[in-house]
């Protein structure tokens, strides 16, 4: 099977070991993950930031990456994910030509996650992880792509790794992309509150699919000198791989 | 009556109520409960279904809005009531005002009601001479200290026991308890008297049923009863959306409305008031008059907000709101608070004033999950900041910086200088800092992904 992989802006500049350890995983499972190398950005910080003329621009860009083929399309975010899949249809509401090819696009959209447990069975796979890990379920995650039961499903699989539930998990960490930068007290307050549930689990790890949260999580952890480490899902994942 | 010029200082406003220890311990305490209660009045219902159900009504409403508006008044007419309506907030208040001074009335007992918060009724009357008497136990408490509500449907979220027992002592002048049943017992007494001796109730309505005229309200205290009922006179004011088709739809909200506010089953007190006292009848008042507020509706409904009037104001977006629940009511600054209140009020009072508190959202979602009318909150939201931007209300910085991200988002070669730009350059831009931000963010890898992998 072959895939596009859209590592996102946010992984490809700061977190390219996810990227890394998301085509591990795919190639683990057999996939041939192709990356496009002209991706850029999915066009989520313009859009949520209410600049519609450059959140088209990124959005038909990436059509015209990742239009020319009909390989699903992988994204290890679940917010760039909903971008694509939820959004671009609504920004070229005005535009029947780049809707219909918005609408095709989408359609073909997975959030990495989903597509290890819904196309790979990945959580029938006998993955190992390792200490004690709890789950962050991202906003658009969960509310917009619906993505709720994966992840669990493949943190419950792992093997000599044991899953804690955090308690509120689906509550929101303050990130919230330019929220972070225009919005700092109330962010980092929030990211406060997430820290102290994720240390009322007692995991050594906290897990999720978005390092746009992950990161906001870390700058809390950074901040306090706790001893817990924010990962993507893929790294946690992947780190179990043989 | 003026409002403040210039936009709200919203992040300052937040900022500062993040450093108030208390608040923050009241509010975490309140919405939590409500949001636990919340989930508990819902669990075992066909709740979608119900959404559904009622966000169609809502939204048949507001199809045809001035249709029902001339219905609902024909329908109040026939049974007895007086109707005026305002096109605006000044009027409105003219009209309670005019009423009040016609009736050589000196004081009014009051229930709870947000639409006299929109138009500012109490100040402008007791400017007037009048004295508002407010009975809703939280509106009481408010209005003792001088504040105004921080939430829409629990004025004095914000306080807590100890707070409230203070205030009784020093405005009240009984001895300090920070038992809630004795504080209520002695706003009781102190209200039961107020009842008595008033002239005139001013109510609210949580709906309007326009085939029989009636105005329905919802409270737990039983002061609604008190205040429509042993006046002569009863003014009611409400805005033209609360309006719904019939009696009929009102099992509707009756069932959503109290589980989505405080997770209650059923509201303590539903009161329908049909017309005025008949013959025969030993209670109600003997004049009512209903006047009904536009103050922007008629326009909102015609446009691409129309949605947002859908909403029943029962306040469960703004308990699921994090900002919400983080910064209390008051750092909007605005009459409506939470994620409802930011888009009334750009709605209301102009995207001048308001646009500022369209970040006061992460665009989370939670409260779009618990809307009981299925009120697009979160695309709304969106769709504001989208004018906002178009109408060049955003900052320069801010938009220069976002015109560079339109150009390297669609240039791949542009995008990879951006990145190492970047990495170049974050040690400095950190010291500068946009905020600090960049010093919450890890510095750029040496090498992006793309890089390493081609």
């Amino acid at each position: 099977m072959r895939v596009q992989l859209f590592v996102t802006c946010l992984i490809d500049t700061f977190f390219p070991e996810t990227g890394e350890a998301t085509l591990r995983l795919l190639r683990y499972f057999g996939v041939d993950a192709v990356l496009p190398t002209e991706q850029t950005c999915c066009g989520k910080p313009a859009d949520s930031g209410g600049y519609r003329y450059e959140s088209r621009k990124a959005a038909e860009h990436f059509l015209s990456v990742f239009g020319r083929s009909t390989d699903p399309i992988v994204v290890p975010s679940g917010s760039c994910a909903s971008m694509v899949k939820n959004h671009y249809p609504e920004l070229f509401r005005d535009d029947a030509r780049l809707h219909a090819q918005a609408t095709a696009v989408a359609g073909r959209v997975y959030e990495l996650s989903q597509f290890l447990v819904n196309v790979l069975k990945a959580d029938r796979a006998g993955l190992k992880g390792r200490g004690k890990i709890t789950y962050h379920a991202s906003c658009q995650l969960t509310r917009e792509l619906g993505v709720k039961e994966e992840p669990l499903a493949l943190l419950r699989s792992l093997d000599a790794a044991e899953f804690v539930p955090l308690p509120s998990a689906d509550r929101c960490c303050g990130f919230g992309g330019t929220f972070m930068a225009k919005m700092p007290e109330i962010s980092m307050a929030l990211a406060d509150e997430k820290l102290d549930t994720i240390l009322s689990t007692g995991a050594d790890t906290v897990t999720g699919c978005d390092h746009g949260c992950l990161m906001n999580i870390s700058d809390a952890i950074r901040r306090r000198g706790a001893a817990v480490q924010a990962k993507h899902i893929a790294v946690v994942l992947a780190e179990g791989l043989a | 009556m003026s409002l403040p010029t210039g936009s709200i200082p919203f992040r300052e406003n937040a900022a500062q109520a993040i450093r108030n220890e208390a608040l923050r311990a009241a509010m975490r305490n309140a919405t939590g409960v409500f949001a636990v209660k919340r989930a508990d009045a819902v669990s075992a219902v066909p709740l979608e279904e119900w959404r559904d159900k009622a966000s169609e009504t809502r939204l048949q409403v507001l199809d045809h809005l001035a249709d029902y508006v001339d219905r609902f008044a024909k329908s109040a007419v026939r049974a007895g009531a007086t109707v005026h309506r305002a096109k605006d907030a000044e009027t409105a208040r003219e009209i309670v005002a005019c009423l009040l001074k016609d009736h050589g009335i000196q004081k009014a007992v009051k229930s709870k009601s947000m639409i006299s918060e929109e138009i500012h009724l109490n100040d402008y009357l007791e400017k007037q001479g009048v004295t508002v008497v407010e009975t809703d136990l939280g509106e009481y408490i408010i209005q003792i200290a001088r504040e105004h509500p921080s939430h829409i449907i629990v004025p004095a979220i914000h306080k807590d026991r100890r707070q409230v027992g203070k205030l009784f002592a020093e405005k009240l002048g009984c001895a300090y308890t920070e038992d809630p049943a004795a504080l209520t017992k002695i706003a009781r007494a102190k209200l039961r008297q107020e009842f008595l001796s008033a002239e005139a109730g001013i109510s609210g309505a949580n709906f309007a049923v326009a085939d029989s005229g009636s105005l329905v309200i919802f409270t737990n205290e039983g002061n609604g009863r008190m205040c429509t009922t042993l006046p002569r006179l009863h003014i009611a004011v409400t805005s033209i959306e609360k309006i719904i088709p019939s009696v009929a739809d009102l099992p509707k909200f009756i069932r959503l409305l109290p589980r989505s506010a405080t997770g209650q089953v059923v509201t303590t007190y539903l009161s329908m008031i049909t017309g005025t006292r008949k013959a025969g009848e030993a209670t109600g008042a003997k004049d009512l008059h209903i006047v009904l507020l536009d103050n922007g509706r008629s326009s909102i409904v015609a446009g691409e907000y129309r949605e947002m009037l859908k909403c029943i104001r029962c306040g469960a977006c703004l308990n699921a709101c994090p900002v919400y629940q983080t910064v209390g009511g008051h750092a909007y600054g605005s009459t409506y608070p939470g994620p409802m209140g930011i888009i009334l009020t750009v709605l209301l009072e102009g995207m001048e004033r308001a646009h500022t508190l369209l970040d006061a959202t992460t665009l989370c979602g939670a409260c779009a999950d618990v809307c009981p009318v299925k009120v697009p909150l979160p695309r709304l939201l969106r769709r504001l900041r989208e004018q906002r931007t178009e109408m060049g209300l955003t900052p320069t910085m801010e938009r220069q910086g976002m015109a560079g991200f339109g150009m390297a988002a669609k240039s791949p070669t542009l995008f990879g200088a951006g990145q190492q730009a970047a990495r170049l350059l974050w040690p400095l831009a950190r010291k500068i800092g946009v905020k600090g931000t960049l010093a919450r963010m890890p510095i750029p890898a040496e090498q992006p992904f793309r890089r390493r992998i081609s």
